[in-house]
């Protein structure tokens, strides 16, 4: 799992365009939204097509998002057990 | 009554403002990028990430314009644009197109609605005042300026905020000069393009700093007989063309406008006439850059040769601004010295 | 003191109609415009619903007489075809007899065929003349010009308050003296860029839209175009015109919140419909119909309901949101209920809210339900628009 948390990093950087922030800088604990990244509710709709476009997972309610990306962690192991792709 | 006063100016444009007197060059590209400076200076990194090169311009430009005339929060923000988010429009048509209506993601189309500039000035100020965008080709910017001066002048509103935003793109570039609008190999005779943001801070407060007075402003969508209208104007506002002591023009040179261009120059025969768009290009919003150039004009009381059509450096108490393209969004901006 | 700015003349063509007394026949027979989209394709055909004008491009095209070499896209011919009712009901035959002006408003412009022609342009030279046709711009200078207009003429684009904030300037500039007459309105057509646009956030329902209901989940797109006539009221009561109703107050204000997002407690919204009330110079209790926003969308109708319970206290007026109607039209939309609004007052009655059945758990709003005749006098007007921008207009009798 640890590629996919690098994978996951280096698309959250490029698809949010977060310029100022290296793979490094994430941890994979590390609290997405709010206070940590600091992402909002538009970065959790571009996370969700990310979802689908890259892994093949289909998320019908947007509010389903507010627990899979809480942080990489969960991220990962959403990603890992519902990977269609 | 109240009077509007010019209180600060910003402005992103295809030669470096900044450059000394005299350094500016007519432009020779059929499209040319703006100067760009460094946006972190202003706008935290985390918002930038998601703006478009219009919003950027639009959020740089206009805090320049404030910082100048000491206003944090403006009572209102009207801006004028041509094309409004070009390419955040062309990003998410093509992810429409390419990817056959799949995986597209918001964040473009968010960003595409045609007030996003003024929206996200709003938002980043915590403005909740009065904000519109006007979207009309030549005569956008002029319509948020005639906007902001009569709710200045109707006691209505303090301090306004208004501006003008156009961003070039890639696919549009070549649509438009597809339709003979921009120069290229197709038509050589089509005018030069370019981008840019200008921002002004209106007042109904004289400063130290003011730049001028806003007297008026006019728009019409096609004028018969632009000696009359220009005469009737001038007249309204107790003056006449003798009185004009300088004349700033938005000529583009593409060849449709020669004889609507003609017809404007021979009202104002032995004046001094400014021109701009041969240094900072044709867009819908490039006659706001005019304004601000006669602005600088009537502070500094001088300008660089670069800018002078006809006539020379004079008295400048009045200056009249006149614009239009292809003999329609005809507009005139009086303004006079800050008294 | 202040000019009296007086409605002399209305047009409109949407879902629901192809004229005023069509839109007002289906409103109060209870006739919708909703149903799958049939203009063109797209991937998202059967997860849809949307308020489609029963016209074709070639119908507008024959009805506005227009040369084969024409450039309007659907946009510019819905907008032509709604200008010209707006004349006629207004008696204007020479539009300079008076000095007149133009404010028209869209979102879409010329999107619908950019969209169709975007990398054909490269191949094709018979549809160039398409090109100059996608900038927001375009569609107003085309009916200034098919209606021989020469003032002043402007395009609004604040996406859904567009139409408002139009009657609004036109207000604006009969009451300095800028202009004795003023058409105003808005005008958008279907296109698959605002399809896809508004499916991305998440906020298209698959069926048909519940403004105000617990349950309801999103907005059904749709397309139309209107304009009214403002004239000054003593040049209208000079020329004999009937007066069908007065543009009495209007107010404009910024969320400053989010993108597109509307603030919780409905902040702009609260603010425009606070400005309006002060400019019509009127108390809250003197709205007796509130045409809503309400586009059924889980954020709006909870911004929108807490702020006129800010504004009206525990005394919010009889409400609807006609959106069941028509779907949601974007830019036209603030037109289209102006013309609703204007009806109301003439006709004295309140449209329904279709497809209500359970309040919302936030608070206490219960929207009218049926058609009903009542006493109108006052009318109060409410879009909000994509950047927070909210608008607010009040029609009285």
């Amino acid at each position: 799992m640890e590629n996919l948390k690098t994978e996951l990093k280096e698309k959250i950087i490029d698809v949010l365009n977060l310029e100022d922030i290296a793979v490094a800088d994430i941890q994979d604990t590390d609290a997405l939204f709010g206070d940590g990244l600091g992402l909002d509710s538009i970065d959790a709709l571009e996370l969700i097509v990310l979802l689908d476009k890259d892994y093949g997972i289909k998320l019908t309610d947007p509010k389903e998002g507010k627990v899979i990306f809480q942080s990489i962690n969960t991220m990962a192991e959403y990603i890992t057990t519902h990977r269609t792709k | 009554m109240a009077k509007c006063f010019i209180n600060g100016i910003g402005v992103i444009a295809a030669q470096d403002v900044l450059l000394p007197t005299d350094q500016f060059s007519t432009l020779n590209e059929d499209v040319n990028l703006a100067v760009e400076p460094v946006y972190k200076e202003l706008i935290a990194p985390n918002l930038i990430r998601r703006m478009s090169k219009g919003v950027k311009m639009g959020i740089y430009a206009s805090q320049v314009a404030l910082n100048e005339a000491n206003v944090t929060v403006p009572d209102a923000v009207i801006t004028g644009t041509g094309l409004g988010c070009i390419e955040d429009s062309e990003k998410f048509l093509k992810g429409i197109l390419d990817n056959d209506e799949q995986f597209l993601t918001p964040t473009s189309f968010i960003q595409s609605t045609h007030n996003t500039v003024g929206a996200q000035i709003a938002l980043r100020l915590q403005c909740k005042g009065y904000n519109f965008t006007y979207v009309n080709r030549d005569s956008s910017f002029e319509m948020a300026l005639l906007d902001g001066l009569m709710q200045i002048k109707a006691d209505e509103e303090q301090n306004i905020l208004v501006g003008g935003i156009d961003e070039v793109s890639d696919h549009t570039i070549k649509l438009l000069q597809i339709a003979e609008i921009i120069r290229s190999e197709k038509n050589k005779n089509a005018a030069l393009y370019a981008e840019g943001a200008n921002f002004f801070a209106l007042s109904n407060t004289k400063q130290e700093n003011t730049y001028a007075e806003v007297v008026d402003v006019i728009i019409c969508n096609q004028v018969a007989d632009v000696n009359t209208w220009i005469t009737e104007f001038l007249a309204k506002n107790n003056t006449s063309i003798s009185e004009v002591d300088a004349v700033v023009m938005g000529i583009n040179n593409t060849e449709v406008n020669v004889q609507y261009n003609q017809s404007l120059l021979a009202v104002f025969q032995h004046k001094t006439i400014l021109h701009y768009k041969h240094l900072i290009g044709q867009f819908d919003t490039a006659s706001a850059y005019g304004l601000g150039l006669a602005a600088q004009y009537m502070k500094h009381k001088k300008v660089s040769d670069n800018f002078i059509y006809s006539g020379s450096i004079g008295s400048v108490q009045q200056v009249l601004l006149v614009n239009q393209n292809f003999g329609k969004d005809y507009s005139l901006v009086l303004l006079k010295e800050a008294n | 003191m202040s000019k009296r700015v007086a409605i002399t003349g209305m047009g409109i063509v949407s879902a629901i109609g192809n004229s005023v007394a069509e839109n007002f026949d289906s409103l109060k027979n209870g006739k919708i415009g909703i149903g799958k989209i049939s203009l063109f394709e797209t991937r998202h055909q059967n997860e849809i619903l949307v308020g489609e004008v029963k016209m074709s491009n070639v119908e507008l095209e024959n009805s506005l007489h227009l040369p084969h070499s024409h450039n309007y896209t659907r946009t510019a011919l819905l907008g032509a075809f709604a200008v010209k009712q707006a004349l006629q009901q207004a008696n204007i035959t020479d539009c300079n007899d008076k000095k007149t002006a133009f404010i028209s408003s869209t979102s879409v412009g010329g999107m619908d065929f950019t969209e169709k022609y975007f990398y054909e342009y490269f191949e094709n030279t018979e549809i160039e003349r398409f090109i100059t046709s996608h900038d927001a711009g375009h569609a107003s200078h085309e009916i200034a010009e098919l209606i021989g207009l020469e003032g002043l003429v402007t395009t609004i684009s604040t996406a859904c308050s567009s139409a408002a904030n139009a009657i609004m300037l036109g207000a604006r500039l009969i009451k300095s003296g800028r202009a004795e007459r003023v058409i105003v309105g808005g005008t958008d057509a279907l296109s698959k860029f605002t399809i896809n646009g508004f499916k991305t956030l998440m906020i298209l329902s698959d069926t048909y839209n519940t403004p105000f209901d617990d349950n309801r989940k999103g907005l059904n797109l749709g397309e139309a175009a209107a304009y009214l006539v403002l004239e000054a009221e003593e040049v209208a009561l000079a020329a004999g015109k009937n007066i069908l109703a007065y543009v009495a107050g209007y107010g404009n204000a910024n969320d400053a919140f989010h993108q597109t997002a509307s603030s919780e407690n409905g902040d702009g919204a609260y603010l425009a419909m606070e400005k309006a009330l002060k400019v019509a110079q009127i108390l809250p209790e003197a709205v007796d119909y509130i045409n809503a926003h309400g586009t059924a969308t889980p954020n709006n109708d909870l911004s929108e309901g807490r702020a006129l319970i800010r504004a009206f206290g525990d005394k919010v007026p009889a409400f609807s949101s006609t959106k069941a109607f028509t779907g949601h039209t974007l830019a036209a939309a603030a037109a289209i209920e102006a013309v609703y609004s204007v009806l109301a007052i003439q006709n004295q009655c309140i449209y329904p809210n279709l497809n209500f059945k359970t309040p919302m758990q936030e608070f206490h709003l219960i929207p009218e339900t049926k058609f009903v005749s009542a006493p109108i006098k006052t009318v109060l007007s409410n879009s909000f628009g994509f950047g927070g921008n909210c608008s607010t207009i009040i029609f009285t009798k």
